[in-house]
């Protein structure tokens, strides 16, 4: 199976590297070149250094005949566009986006996008741990 | 009409300004807080400090109107595309014009439906091949909503169609001669207009059809 993971920052990186454990063939694209220390001395898996938003950076990493493809990098909008354009002129079957905003992150969500928002899985956890908490503290 | 300005650069404030001018109701949206306390004093409360990709910050602006326009003119293409599609999509706004910084982007702009763009650097290699006539297509106008474009050629003096009226040309189905610009004037192109070699033809067809039209006119 193939995986490109485009912004191969801390959660980029770290998911390639789960991939390429588990056996794919996994590509990391991020526009700065020390992203690639990120992925690990002796990374097997193929890296690409430039934009995101660039057709031909996401023809070199393999997107037109990936299984997935995760999007990552640090901006939102950067990657509804980008996930938005893996999706339609190259027709990957799984495309996942993060998104910090989880107020674009649902109006996405709602559209048909894979999406996940790490901002409301916090909230959702923190607010799920103080219930927690202060219920055993009350019994 | 309400417009909804993203974008306080030199691009977005003029076209608050022109707004303005012309009697229309304006909000512009500025996320840096130095620019947006220099566009304060001269827009006062019609500006509004905030990231337009956020939904809130929109909302602030009123979007939920919806506005008759936005105009999505950062200086950043993802964040034009998202206002562009959001204001669209989520608002039902119903024009939304988009600016595009970076001509490679355009694509990504006609796939996600933003159509109605502005490329400044597009524009100003279009005006340079003009200044510059060379034998070919030269792309003047996209007229995008209406899948037309306005041409330019120039006919050297082997084309096949220097000396013969419009009129007896075939030329290529959704193409038509608007005007023929001969010793620096310009008139109408009719059937009986007579082609000369060094004329400069102006021509509207659709998308993809410049091959086909400077086939047609420029080779035997």
């Amino acid at each position: 199976m193939k995986l490109v993971v485009i912004g191969c920052g801390r959660v980029g990186a770290s998911l390639a590297r789960e991939f390429q454990a588990d056996g794919w063939e996994v590509t990391a694209v991020d526009e700065q070149q020390e992203a690639l220390d990120r992925l690990g001395a002796g990374w097997p898996g193929g890296f690409v250094l430039g934009h995101g938003m660039d057709s031909e950076i996401l023809r070199r990493a393999g997107v037109p005949d990936a299984d997935a493809v995760v999007v990552s990098t640090n901006g939102d909008n950067t990657n509804l566009v980008i996930g938005q354009v893996v999706k339609l002129r190259y027709d990957v079957d799984c495309v996942v986006v993060r998104i910090l905003d989880p107020a674009r992150a649902k109006f996405y969500e709602e559209r048909g996008m894979q999406v996940v928002c790490p901002t409301q899985t916090a909230i959702a956890m923190l607010a799920q741990t103080v219930r927690k908490t202060t219920a055993a503290l009350q019994s | 009409m309400y417009a909804l300005v993203a974008g306080g650069g030199k691009v977005g404030a003029n076209v608050g300004r022109s707004l303005l001018r012309m009697g229309h109701e304006v909000t512009l949206i500025e996320q840096r807080p130095y620019r947006y306390e220099q566009l304060q004093e001269e827009f006062e409360h019609q500006v509004l400090l905030g990231d337009a990709t956020e939904l809130y910050v929109l909302e602030r602006a009123d979007i939920a109107r919806p506005p008759d326009l936005v105009a999505a003119v950062t200086g950043d293409d993802e964040d034009n595309l998202i206002i562009g599609q959001v204001a669209r999509e989520r608002y039902r706004v119903p024009k939304v014009v988009a600016r595009v910084n970076d001509p490679r982007n355009q694509e990504h702009f006609d796939l996600l439906g933003i159509s109605q763009t502005v490329c400044a650097v597009s524009n100003i290699l279009g005006l340079l091949e003009h200044e510059v006539p060379e034998p070919g297509v030269v792309r003047l106008l996209e007229l995008r909503q209406e899948n037309l474009e306005i041409v330019e050629l120039r006919l050297d003096r082997d084309s096949p169609a220097a000396g013969k009226r419009i009129g007896g040309l075939r030329l290529p189905e959704g193409s038509r001669l608007i005007s023929v610009m001969r010793n620096g004037r310009s008139e109408l192109a009719y059937d009986s207009t007579v082609l000369r070699p060094g004329d400069q033809v102006l021509a509207v067809l659709e998308p993809g059809k410049e091959d086909e039209l400077h086939r047609a006119l420029t080779r035997r």
